[in-house]
């Protein structure tokens, strides 16, 4: 069932351009000064030093978080790099000194290539390890090494977490 | 003819053609950029800068400028050489020699050439601008540029008769075609309070005027022979300066038509009640000169406002507009423009 259109046949102050050509002159001038002498106007955003705020569940760069001391929360438990559907997270694990862990990661890559940004790692962490809660926007690089980023950089961006951690670890 | 005429004739080329011309139609770029962003809520071009300093992107013409100079100069293969060099040149000239006749103050001193038969020449040249963008569609070996330059030719031609025809019209009314004259005729008053300026005593001319150079102009929303947003136009295989010479060429003519409306129909370097015989000299001399490049930058603007309110017409309708109702309409002008002359 169609919608019926009502398209009324165009008058002579239509047809004859003019007096609409006049209100759209009228209505251009109007924003143009407008905007001149206010600069009310206008929405740009100057973009590099101007940005829209993400909203605060943007997800954006991962970052690693950190414990009380220092070390970093994630047990290599690979529940993250197995949740991933693009296969970005390489873990290499070692064993860890503190034998409520048991396990740390050696490495901890993210592969920005691959990444199709998600969150399914950070669903399926266990230990509030991984988040993408920078708000930052990926950055393209030059390399597929610059793509490639580690644990030292996932822990630099990465901050405290005081959640409780799964298992016996308290 | 003595060496000091040549002098002040070389003088006023450089200062009227190279100087104000070409000076206000490479500003026009930059405004007509900057005054589309305006109208369109934007912010426009302000990122060239110079030491820091970016002045509202005044610099964006000069970037453009070197970034057309430094591009390479491509001639597409089986391209008629010597018409794909000549042809932006054939554009541009025309548009700069109008401004031969065009008095932009009292006296000899402010017109290049104080020609009797102003206005015939203005059109003789002008006439000739159909020739830059025809022969640079034709010449460049592309079909899409070929049908870009036919339809600018028959554009071209269809208004220039209804142009020409409008001002047959101001004309009658002041009884000669040189331009000096005609500003001087409107230094008349019209009942003692009224300045006898060409809009007021040919209203439906000046619109009718300004539709028709408009559509000779190529630009929106008469754009039909570059349609750069998709249809592509004549100048597709152009780049480097010869891109940049029809480009400019373009905003050059916006100042042509801007300063021939304001000397027909705005009254030229007149300001009302002052002077109208333009034999006062002195600060007077200046002011309108003054006035008359103010009502050119009026126009300018005019012009910009127009192309930023409209959409491009269809090219059935650009042709019907301009043989079923803009040549029909300034031939009624002329017979009711003469009739009244005739009886009243």
């Amino acid at each position: 069932m169609g919608k019926l259109v009502h398209r009324p046949e165009p008058d002579l102050t239509i047809q004859s351009y003019l007096p609409e050509t006049w209100n759209g002159m009228k209505r251009v001038s109007r924003h143009f000064f407008v905007n001149l002498f206010t600069k009310k106007g206008f929405v740009t955003k100057q973009y590099p030093e101007e940005r829209f705020p993400y909203a605060p569940r943007y997800r954006g760069m991962h970052r690693l978080m950190r414990r009380e001391d220092g070390s970093v929360r994630c047990v290599a438990c690979f529940l993250c790099s197995t949740a991933c559907p693009a296969d970005c997270i390489h873990i290499v694990a070692g064993e860890s000194d503190n034998r409520e862990v048991e396990k740390y990661p050696v490495v901890f890559e993210v592969d920005h290539i691959k990444c199709i940004f998600c969150g399914f790692c950070e669903e399926a962490c266990p230990c509030d390890a991984i988040r993408l809660d920078t708000g930052e926007h990926r950055v393209p690089g030059y390399s597929r090494e610059e793509e490639l980023t580690g644990k030292v950089d996932l822990l630099a961006r990465g901050a405290l977490s005081v959640s409780r951690q799964g298992g016996r670890f308290k | 003819m003595d060496a000091q005429f040549w002098l002040w004739t070389v003088v006023k080329i450089v200062a009227i053609c190279f100087v104000f011309a070409l000076v206000l139609g490479a500003l026009l770029t930059w405004t007509e950029r900057k005054l589309s962003a305006v109208v369109q809520d934007r912010i426009g071009p302000n990122r060239a800068s110079v030491l820091g300093l970016r002045a509202f992107g005044l610099f964006h013409p000069i970037a453009d400028m070197l970034k057309a100079f430094t591009k390479e100069d491509f001639v597409p293969r089986g391209a008629n050489r010597v018409l794909f060099f000549l042809s932006p040149l054939i554009a541009m000239v025309p548009v700069l020699a109008v401004f031969a006749v065009i008095p932009f103050g009292p006296g000899p001193h402010f017109v290049i050439a104080d020609l009797d038969t102003g206005m015939l020449f203005i059109f003789a040249i002008a006439g000739l601008g159909v020739y830059g963008t025809t022969l640079g569609g034709w010449s460049s070996n592309n079909s899409f540029a070929l049908l870009g330059s036919l339809r600018a030719a028959a554009q071209m031609i269809s208004y220039e008769v209804s142009m020409g025809l409008n001002l047959v019209g101001v004309f009658l009314v002041f009884g000669t075609v040189s331009l000096s004259g005609l500003v001087l005729a409107q230094g008349e008053l019209l009942g003692g309070w009224l300045p006898k300026w060409g809009i007021v005593v040919q209203p439906v001319a000046f619109i009718l005027f300004l539709t028709a150079a408009m559509a000779e102009n190529k630009r929106a929303p008469f754009d039909l022979p570059e349609g750069e947003s998709e249809i592509l136009g004549y100048n597709v295989e152009y780049s480097s300066m010869r891109f940049a010479l029809f480009f400019l060429s373009e905003f050059v003519e916006i100042v042509v038509i801007a300063a021939i409306a304001a000397t027909v129909f705005l009254g030229g370097w007149q300001i009302p009640f002052l002077d109208p015989a333009g034999t006062a000299g002195g600060w007077v001399t200046a002011a309108q000169v003054g006035a008359f490049v103010a009502k050119v930058v009026f126009m300018c603007w005019v012009l910009m406002i127009v192309r930023w309110t409209l959409p491009r017409f269809r090219y059935d309708q650009v042709m019907a507009l301009g043989w079923k109702m803009l040549l029909p309409l300034s031939l009624a002008n002329i017979v009711v423009t003469a009739a009244v002359l005739a009886f009243l």
